[in-house]
């Protein structure tokens, strides 16, 4: 794999939780790349494990939750090797984080302003009043008018959109080269999303830093990313850049979720759907997860999708990957796919029988 | 101007065509204060709003929050009372009606909640939760009841098994289903449907809109469907109303409020809205600030402190007639300086 103009590599990156109900495998195999300077879009719905994906990347996952398996390169770097005083030194100040609830994630008891004072105290040793300086010029920078009175303000005097231009200003106080946006929007009512939107993208081009976009609304997606992975029950199942996700989604799932959202302008009857739920990821099967809810898959009368678990492929190009039996062989049990790419996938017949590794 | 000042959509109402009136309808919350708990303030989350919703159609009020879109639905099923205004459902007046009468009144009038969860009580089998207003009502034999709770599990696609089964069983997509299904129980004629599906994923969401479509279909149901996303009310509505701060801003048919939207606030929303496609282009117009306290509205037009295009000593002094400005059909609007000239 080119290294070359990856900012954050993730390779096979697996977290589970251990609940009493059993292990939950919240993200099962994720194997995906940021590359320098552009947005990436994380999709999926609740639960597909997009969240807890990038909290591992941070090794922010707490108990029962543990990376079990995979690598994390940042800038070269493995971070899940990193001492946790160096992970320190990475968070906050070469990969930022912002969140969907931005006034539950700010402290209600001391001033905004000094909240993103701290960060300028903590990563470059300014004493309070010079960071609190810094901090103002931050809160104006982010768009918050009146910044030095506002400063003054607790969370609970903001609302959700200043206290998110708040957290953004916290975020990108160190100019991170990452940031890690985990649904900075869905809060939001829509006038003010596109006020953070824009915002988001102004400062990208100023700072040139990467995003990743986590959401789970495509239309945001269409609008601030670059490449898109879609997720689903803790997998990548389908990579690209936005243009074609849009154009030609080619995995089932991608395509369901397209159909399934009433679009503005777009008069249909009726929407697509995709029928039952989304899998317990409590054991799930070591096969296609998709499988159960998948029409092309009886469409096309596969049984493989049962037996065996698909592999992220290319189709096509060499940019556009997919997680699914209708585009890969699988010479050992000779079967041919029904829109063969002339690519053949090695399944797992069996679980791995991996050590969990702390 | 002075004529059409007081015309509310409601003047020409028809009793065989519209099924809701609403006129004036005003809902102010008291905020009290202070040692004696006085009242300090009115918050106006319903001010003066008028529309008619017609028999068999999906009349779609949208909003950002706190723009009183929740408030208008449940004081028109006086779930809340109104301060002030007139609704009359089949030309009754409910905001008058009895104890007795409006009981009969709610047979006919139900609401289906945002959060499936939290409206199901956690420790009655659904099949209890559904039948619940039967037993309330004393409708049918316990035989009978049993039969409804199928029938409607049937309708919105679950199963028999499922009646036995308590809420946390299910997830949040089935869950709103046993909603509809509790809502359909009664064989109401107008349901509410407030924000229904903004708590689902997507792939779940569009399973849920397809439900109410074929069951509305099917029962000829009437709907009025509160919701913040602007994508689902178009898809599921016939009639639009957008709001703003407790004011209505613009009401047309679905059509043209989203191939002609005339309000600058509704512009505005219009164009804040992401659309699932890379290539295209848009205009976009970003209001400045953030909604103001309802606590405070601002004088003049509500929406003046954000409008890109309000004028000093008028917008902020003058509040805005709603009035019709639709020449073929209706199209009305609540704002100064445009809808005379431009448009239709």
């Amino acid at each position: 794999m080119e290294t070359v103009d990856n900012i954050l590599e993730i390779h096979n990156l697996k977290t589970y939780f251990f609940t009493e109900d059993g292990e939950v495998h919240a993200v099962d195999g994720v194997d995906l790349e940021v590359r320098r300077g552009e947005t990436l879009g994380v999709v999926g719905e609740s639960g597909c494990g997009k969240s807890v994906t990038f909290m591992s990347v941070l090794r922010l996952v707490g108990m029962p939750g543990r990376i079990v398996e995979g690598n994390v390169v940042f800038n070269g770097q493995s971070l899940l090797e990193l001492p946790e005083s160096e992970m320190v030194q990475i968070r906050g100040n070469k990969i930022a984080m912002i969140f969907q609830q931005p006034i539950s994630s700010l402290n209600p008891v001391f001033k905004v302003g000094d909240q993103v004072a701290e960060v300028f105290e903590t990563h470059q040793g300014l004493n309070h009043e010079q960071a609190v300086q810094r901090a103002v010029e931050m809160l104006a920078q982010v768009g918050i008018p009146d910044a030095k009175r506002r400063a003054e303000s607790y969370p609970h005097e903001m609302s959700g959109g200043m206290a998110q231009r708040v957290m953004i200003a916290m975020g990108l106080a160190m100019t991170p080269e990452l940031l890690i946006a985990d649904e900075p929007t869905t809060a939001l009512d829509v006038t003010i999303q596109a006020q953070i939107l824009d915002l988001m993208r102004a400062l990208k081009e100023r700072i040139g830093m990467s995003i990743v976009f986590i959401t789970h609304d495509l239309g945001v997606v269409a609008e601030m990313a670059d490449h898109v992975a879609v997720m689903y029950a803790g997998q990548i199942v389908e990579y690209t850049d936005v243009g074609t996700i849009f154009r030609e989604p080619k995995m089932p799932y991608t395509q369901g979720l397209l159909g399934s959202i009433p679009v503005l302008g777009v008069i249909k009857d009726e929407l697509d759907s995709i029928p039952g739920t989304v899998p317990n990821l409590v054991d799930p099967p070591n096969a296609c997860r998709f499988a159960p809810r998948c029409r092309a898959r009886v469409e096309h009368g596969l049984t493989i999708c049962e037996q065996a678990e698909p592999q992220l492929l290319p189709v096509g190009s060499t940019t556009h990957k997919v997680r699914c039996w209708l585009y890969h062989d699988c010479p050992s049990l000779n079967y041919v796919a029904p829109h063969s790419t002339g690519i053949a996938a090695e399944p797992r017949l069996e679980p791995s029988a991996t050590p969990a590794r702390a | 101007m002075e004529a059409t000042v007081s015309q509310a959509p409601t003047t020409q109402s028809d009793s065989q065509r519209d099924l809701l009136v609403v006129k004036h309808l005003k809902k102010y919350f008291p905020v009290r204060g202070g040692l004696l708990k006085r009242v300090v303030a009115q918050v106006k989350a319903v001010d003066d709003i008028s529309f008619t919703i017609r028999k068999g159609e999906t009349f779609g009020l949208v909003g950002e929050s706190g723009c009183g879109k929740t408030t208008a639905g449940r004081t028109i099923l006086r779930l809340i009372e109104p301060t002030a205004g007139q609704v009359f459902f089949e030309g009754k007046d409910i905001a008058k009606a009895k104890a007795g009468e409006m009981k009969r009144l709610r047979r006919d009038m139900q609401i289906i909640f945002q959060d499936p969860y939290s409206s199901l009580d956690p420790r009655m089998v659904i099949g209890e939760s559904i039948a619940e207003g039967l037993v309330a009502h004393g409708i049918g034999t316990a035989r009978e009841r049993e039969q409804t709770v199928l029938r409607v599990l049937r309708d919105v696609g679950l199963h028999p098994e499922h009646a036995r089964r308590y809420p946390h069983e299910f997830s949040g997509g089935q869950r709103q289903r046993i909603g509809i299904a509790r809502a359909l129980a009664l064989r109401p004629k107008f349901i509410v449907c407030d924000e229904p599906v903004s708590a689902l994923d997507v792939s779940i969401q569009s399973q849920v809109l397809n439900i109410l479509r074929s069951l509305q279909r099917q029962y000829g149901l009437t709907y009025m469907f509160v919701a913040h996303n602007l994508s689902v009310v178009e898809h599921i509505s016939d009639r639009v109303g957008v709001m703003y701060l407790g004011k209505m801003m613009e009401l047309a048919d679905r059509e043209e409020m989203y191939s002609n939207p005339l309000h600058p606030y509704t512009k505005a929303l219009m164009s804040a809205i992401p659309i699932p496609d890379p290539n295209l282009k848009r205009e976009r117009i970003i209001l400045k600030g953030d909604v103001p306290s309802p606590l405070r509205p601002p004088p003049g037009c509500v929406f003046h402190t954000r409008c890109p295009i309000a004028q000093k000593g008028l917008c902020d002094k003058e509040i805005p007639a709603f009035r019709n400005v639709g020449q073929t059909r209706e199209h009305w609007i609540a704002c100064h300086l445009v809808g005379d000239k431009e448009g239709n």
